[in-house]
């Protein structure tokens, strides 16, 4: 049995270390993702996590966090509720309770539909709204565009992947980097990823260079679309220039690469490329509290 | 004979068959607008229409596209009112800049009824456009003569630019002059 060690904290970065040790083996081969040190996981790492069983062809065994308040939170997450259809779960996981976690804003939720879309954008909107002024300190003005921005990265999922995926939002004290709250709102999906969606369209542009990052920043960054029609593609325009706005942060990850808008507060490396292989798109939007200066 | 309203939100209610108020995703966009388009080829030749987004909460660019861009360009060419004009009104400030980023990428204009009762022009408009408009908007309606004056470049210009802004139906030509689209819904 091949064991994948998932990290003691799992976040976008670390995932990666998740997928470089998947890299070497074939879809087929039957895995044992082993969480048992993991202490803390962001939304995007619940997420991706249960996006990455879906890309196994034999259901991964999952051993869960042996620390109980991890565990719980996975359980008030949802996570094991989706879980264990994708996992072979060894050992027993915590009943989710009633009551939601503080910073949640959105438990993992799966999105395939439009319909799927409006559900979790009519779910957050009070709380968003909240949260937005009173941890962010964000002008009202800025729950219009979140919502906006969760929306069209859900229908990322729903117009694009061509399979369900996940969403999920919430609130925290981002300390490894700046001390301040964030708002972080992952969605994921093991669709066919946004280089085969372009060509799918026959929207490849006219470049030598064809590759998962060629197409990422044609998508992300020139806003091309599958779809010719002229106001196609301006989804992640419009979240663009939401996060440009509150200084929030985006990162779309798809097949072998992965961009990211940076705002000074963060240093990550605006594109990365021949890093290992994950099918459809991931994508992690982070919205930071404002502070005076 | 009272102007032609079109409540947005009793249509999402109506067309997608659900309880909220938001314009979101691009299905519900083209299923809105669909229903609009065939409520505004059954008002009457060259009516004015009012469409009514004040009870609308959220919106995203996808719906905005399809609800209000596509819809303009459709009425630019013709295709559905028979020379119909829209007012756009409940346009909140919430909505303002999704509204206007959606118009500027498709080089398109609208004129809002906005809260103060004030009619306005919003989207791509060029410098000359804007004050045309502005010019014909105090007065209610007016003849290319009447501008040229204060426009400052002879009434064949304004007479053009005019004409420009009523082929993008943000005044309503009438058989001698231009109206505004405010002061015809008023008319009717």
């Amino acid at each position: 049995m091949n064991v994948i060690n998932v990290p003691s904290s799992l976040d976008d970065q670390t995932f990666e270390q998740v997928l470089d040790q998947l890299a070497p083996l074939p879809a087929d081969e039957r895995v044992l993702i082993d969480a048992r040190n993991t202490t803390w996981a962001s939304p995007f790492g619940l997420t991706a996590l249960l996006t990455l069983a879906q890309t196994r062809q034999e259901k991964p065994q999952f051993f869960p966090p042996e620390k109980d308040d991890t565990a719980s939170y996975w359980s008030r997450a949802r996570f094991f509720e989706y879980a264990d259809d994708l996992f072979d779960i060894k050992g027993r996981v915590p009943s989710p309770r009633t009551e939601r976690e503080s910073g949640t804003l959105l438990e993992l939720t799966p999105v395939s539909r439009s319909d799927d879309v409006h559900t979790v954008v009519e779910r957050i909107k009070d709380k968003a709204a909240a949260i937005i002024t009173q941890n962010l300190h964000l002008e009202s003005r800025a729950v219009m565009g979140f919502a906006m921005t969760l929306s069209e990265a859900c229908q990322n999922i729903v117009e694009h992947a061509g399979r369900g995926g996940w969403v999920a939002v919430q609130n925290y004290n981002y300390r490894k980097r700046m001390g301040r709250h964030v708002v972080q709102i992952a969605v994921c999906d093991a669709g066919v990823g946004i280089r085969q969606s372009l060509e799918s369209g026959n929207r490849r542009p006219l470049t030598e260079r064809w590759d998962d990052g060629v197409a990422l920043e044609a998508a992300v960054i020139q806003a091309t679309s599958r779809f010719p029609e002229h106001g196609r593609g301006q989804g992640f325009k419009g979240i663009r220039g939401y996060l440009n706005k509150w200084q929030g942060k985006l990162v779309v990850r798809s097949g072998t690469s992965r961009v990211a808008i940076v705002p000074a507060w963060d240093d990550d490396v605006a594109r990365r490329d021949k890093i290992s292989p994950m099918p459809g798109t991931q994508l992690l939007i982070m919205i930071p509290e404002k502070v005076d200066r | 004979m009272a102007p032609h309203t079109i409540d947005v939100c009793q249509v999402l209610r109506s067309t997608v068959n659900q309880n909220y108020g938001n314009l979101l995703t691009r299905d519900t966009g083209m299923a809105v607008r669909h229903q609009i388009e065939r409520e505004l080829a059954s008002n009457r030749e060259g009516g004015i229409t009012s469409l009514d987004f004040s009870s609308i909460g959220m919106m995203d660019y996808s719906c905005a596209d399809e609800v209000v861009a596509k819809l303009l360009v459709l009425l630019q060419n013709d295709d559905l009112t028979r020379g119909g004009y829209v007012v756009f009104r409940g346009i909140g400030e919430e909505h303002l800049e999704l509204v206007e980023s959606v118009l500027k990428h498709h080089g398109l204009a609208l004129v809002c009824l906005c809260e103060d009762g004030i009619a306005r022009l919003i989207g791509r408009v060029t410098e000359a456009e804007r004050r045309a408009w502005d010019m014909v908007r105090v007065r209610g309606q007016a003849v290319p003569a009447e501008l040229a004056d204060e426009f400052g470049f002879g009434e064949e210009i304004v007479a053009r630019v005019l004409d420009d802004l009523s082929r993008r139906r943000l005044v309503r030509r009438l058989d001698r002059g231009f109206m505004a689209l405010d002061a015809s819904l008023m008319v009717q």
